[in-house]
């Protein structure tokens, strides 16, 4: 921080320099190493608690430990309150891996933007919300495809019951809707909230920081405002990070519902 | 009155776009503010439904919050 004169955050919070391989094509920033980090972390923390359920199945071991039954909780809530409610069990389960993937992966991502000392989400650039929201998109227009073939395409532009008058007007809305804007939509939602979350978060502290130390009598005590805001402001970034996890999860299998729904 | 109006535009400095955001997120406020007050208010008729209403409450508010947040991030795409 330099002295004199308060500086607020700008976007350049999120093209931070290069850590390292600077000036090849994989140039990696801290944002790249976050990532790396939690997909490690990931790995390895889903890999144990699948390791765990084998064994205690193999052994009919029916008293989960507590390692256990976080897992179970976890896993079980994006299959049963996510998956098993929009799909139906049978669905469900097929696209439960990609669910299961997107909710761990979002989450994870997401929590590292309230850890301190890493303080920035791995999701708050464009690059991996795009990536999933990608892997969403092939998923539900494969879904489709499965089951009702080139008729998916047929009932998702063209519904029926609608006067042929508006059938060129449907077609347009439905095809910016569908193909464009869902995936568009996917991958701004979560990287706006993690930008935004961020940003609130660098001007609270870097405000308590200028009024503490550089501010004059009364400033001082704004200071303290300021930085109970930025407390608030943590422990509400925590509920946004669950909350965009559960929410793109949610969204990619109402999409994958409609593909697969029969037309009315 | 237009010579003050016009000696206010010319020493008014900033940003018109942050005036936009403001008027973008009005409209996501009633949005998102509509959809929880009817989910409030289906919850206290039916609690029994609560589970699955809440479902589609977080649907509505996640499409309707994505136009604030795609207000948010125009002038990264389209901005100088």
């Amino acid at each position: 921080m330099p002295a004199g004169g308060f500086e607020p955050p700008s976007i350049d919070e999120f093209y931070p320099e290069a850590v390292l391989f600077a000036g090849t094509p994989f140039e990696m920033n801290r944002i790249m190493l976050i990532r790396i980090l939690v997909i490690t972390l990931l790995v390895g923390l889903l890999w144990a608690w699948s390791n765990t359920f084998a064994k205690s199945y193999k052994n009919k071991q029916y008293v989960p430990s507590r390692f256990q039954l976080m897992g179970e909780i976890s896993v079980g809530f994006v299959r049963k309150s996510i998956a098993h409610d929009q799909l139906g069990e049978k669905d469900g389960d097929r696209f439960l891996p990609l669910l299961t993937t997107i909710f761990f992966m979002v989450l994870g991502m997401n929590i590292t933007g309230i850890i301190p000392s890493l303080n920035i989400a791995g999701t708050s650039t464009i690059g991996l919300p795009l990536v999933l929201a990608l892997g969403a998109y092939v998923t539900f227009i494969y879904a489709g495809i499965k089951k009702h073939g080139v008729k998916f395409f047929k009932t998702a532009l063209l519904p029926s019951g609608v006067p042929s008058v508006f059938l060129p007007l449907v077609f347009l809305i439905e095809l910016l809707s569908t193909f464009i804007l869902r995936p568009v939509t996917l991958a701004l939602r979560l990287t706006m909230n993690m930008v935004a979350g961020h940003l609130l978060l660098v001007l609270c502290f870097s405000a308590t920081q200028f009024f503490f130390f550089e501010g004059q009598g009364f400033l001082k005590v704004m200071g303290a405002g300021t930085f109970t805001f930025g407390f608030v402001f943590t422990l509400f970034e925590i509920l946004v990070a669950f909350l965009q996890a559960y929410v793109f999860t949610l969204l990619t299998t109402v999409y994958i519902q409609l593909a697969l729904a029969d037309d009315h | 009155m237009h010579l003050v109006a016009a000696a206010a535009a010319a020493t008014t400095t900033g940003s018109l776009g942050n005036v936009g955001y403001g008027l973008a997120a009005i409209g996501a406020g009633i949005g998102i503010g509509l959809v929880v007050s009817k989910t409030i208010e289906s919850i206290a008729r039916q609690p029994e439904l609560a589970s699955r209403l809440q479902v589609t409450m977080w649907i509505g508010i996640a499409f309707t919050e994505a136009l604030a947040l795609i207000a948010l991030a125009t002038p990264f795409i389209f901005g100088a």
